[in-house]
């Protein structure tokens, strides 16, 4: 399995970073909560990694892998939750790098996509349609496609947002999971607790890297608070960067 | 008039015009019922509407060099429909201007073209045509060319369901595992023009977008999914071009307007007592179930 090495990476908008300077690698099979406050990149960050964002400077290195075979989860706002769409057809989405544009179903596939359904808590809800299910239930949804795609590499942005306690356990067993099969997985998060309790490896972002590393050495009082002071707005007149590759 | 048969049979019997129309109107409704269904899931029900805008000044151009030639019209009309098509979707996607914004200023620019060529030509020529359609004249060639462009649409359709499906749903996902999501817009929008020319051989510009729109936005009160809605959807379609035939036949009244009038009454219609989501269904709700 092949890990993601960023390179001296710099993103952002318009020439602007949003991410800056950033290196370090994601090891292969490791478990990596992304943190920091509001607009300190870590979406951006995700966007890059997932070739949704070209690099102003420095480079990912995906270890082989292309952008496409990497599942990313963007946040669930994006999705448009009113089409008339059932269940089934949006988890059946996930074996798209499979049955492509032609390719009909096989027996095989029918059992992974009961069995993703299952796993998710939402066997008997084939035949719903999206817009009638309730906001977790959508993200259930969400993840037993993602289970179907077999990826390497899962990237979720705040896969837990607005998602009550019940449901939330739910999912993180199915990541779990997913850890416990050697993919690499890297989700941003808000709530510190649920990270201490569950990933092995943080990255605290503040448009820099604050500290990467294990979780219990990431998360201290000192790191938190220097994650805090970040400047969240853009320097208009900001001058050219020229500090050099580290 | 109280026999069934001479009442809604007759008239097509006993016309090769009517016989024509007939046909044009279900190659229409063919085309049309699940394009403008995607138009409506889409949310760009109201660029259908700049697009056959878009659509009148090439047609008229067509219609001033070479008179009421259902080719150059048609040329004239599909050529400006696509360019506006494809540069407003052009200019979405490589700069920050939305594309809704992009096609009101193209359409827009389009039009006062048409209106200078026109003006620069100095002749006071009745357009009355190009606005209102001629269905009762369509002939050997306009039908060929609306059940040509109908089977492109159903073919192209069929080819490209899934990723197109995918694109209104969840375009995210779609880029995330390589899908052409811009490829598939395109050839929907193409689809939308070659529909509104097709459409306004037999309705006129004016009335075109109403074949897209109104059938469409009726079925979205009755179907579940997208292909019941847009099979629903071809049904209203070909119940309007018929009903409205029949309408200005023994009514002596003009067929563009009249079909889409029954379409109109097809959507009031359903907005009142359709099976979804509709003004009935918020009434009859009866007793809640238990679970």
């Amino acid at each position: 399995m092949p890990a993601i090495t960023l390179h001296d990476l710099t993103l952002g908008y318009e020439r602007h970073p949003a991410v800056h300077h950033l290196s370090g690698v994601f090891a292969s099979g490791t478990m990596t909560a992304i943190v920091g406050p509001n607009g300190s990149g870590k979406t951006t960050l995700l966007k890059g990694i997932t070739g949704f964002l070209r690099p102003l400077a420095g480079a990912i290195d995906r270890g082989g892998l292309k952008p496409k075979d990497i599942a990313y989860l963007p946040q669930h706002l994006e999705a448009d939750r009113s089409f008339p769409i059932t269940v089934l057809d949006t988890v059946l989405l996930g074996l798209w790098q499979e049955i492509g544009m032609f390719a009909g179903m096989q027996r095989t596939h029918w059992d992974r996509v009961a069995q993703a359904l299952f796993t998710v808590g939402l066997a008997g809800f084939e035949t719903r349609t999206v817009n009638e299910l309730s906001g977790g239930q959508f993200q259930r949804v969400m993840f037993a496609r993602m289970s179907l795609q077999n990826a390497p590499v899962l990237v979720l942005d705040e896969p837990f947002n607005g998602i009550d306690q019940q449901t939330t356990a739910d999912l993180l067993e199915v990541v779990r999971r997913w850890h416990a099969e050697g993919r690499t997985i890297l989700v941003v998060a808000h709530d510190l607790a649920l990270v201490r309790d569950f990933f092995p490896q943080t990255l605290l972002l503040a448009r820099e890297m604050i500290a990467w590393g294990e979780t219990r050495q990431v998360l201290t009082a000192a790191h938190l608070d220097r994650a805090r002071t970040m400047s969240e707005a853009w320097d208009q007149s900001a001058a050219i960067c020229r500090q050099e590759a580290a | 008039m109280s026999d069934p048969f001479a009442l809604f049979i007759a008239p097509f019997g006993e016309f090769l015009f009517m016989r024509h129309a007939l046909a044009a109107c279900l190659a229409l409704a063919l085309g049309c019922g699940p394009v403008g269904m995607l138009l409506v899931l889409r949310r760009m029900s109201l660029m259908g509407d700049a697009l056959s805008h878009a659509v009148l000044p090439g047609a008229a151009v067509g219609f001033l060099l070479s008179g009421l030639s259902l080719y150059a019209m048609t040329i004239g009309g599909a050529v400006a429909g696509l360019l506006v098509a494809l540069i407003a979707g052009a200019v979405s996607r490589c700069t920050t201007l939305r594309e809704d914004a992009s096609f009101a200023a193209l359409y827009l620019v389009a039009i006062a073209v048409g209106v200078l060529i026109i003006s620069m030509r100095g002749t006071s020529i009745d357009l009355i045509h190009v606005l209102f359609g001629t269905i009762l004249a369509v002939d050997d060639p306009a039908l060929i060319l609306v059940a040509a462009i109908a089977t492109l649409t159903l073919f192209t359709l069929a080819l490209i369901y899934r990723p197109l499906i995918v694109e209104c749903f969840d375009p995210d996902f779609l880029r995330s595992v390589g899908g052409h999501g811009g490829a598939m817009h395109s050839i929907f929008l193409v689809l939308v023009v070659l529909n509104l020319v097709a459409g306004f051989t037999a309705l006129g510009t004016l009335m075109a977008v109403g074949m897209l729109m109104l059938p469409a936005a009726a079925a979205h009160f009755w179907g579940r999914h997208f292909w019941s809605a847009s099979l629903i959807a071809v049904v209203i379609a070909f119940f309007s071009g018929y009903s409205g035939l029949l309408l200005s036949f023994h009514c002596n009244l003009p067929s563009g307007p009249a079909i889409i009038l029954v379409a109109g009454c097809c959507y009031a219609f359903s907005l009142l007592f359709g099976a979804k989501g509709s003004l009935l269904s918020r009434y009859r709700s009866g007793p809640h179930l238990t679970g």
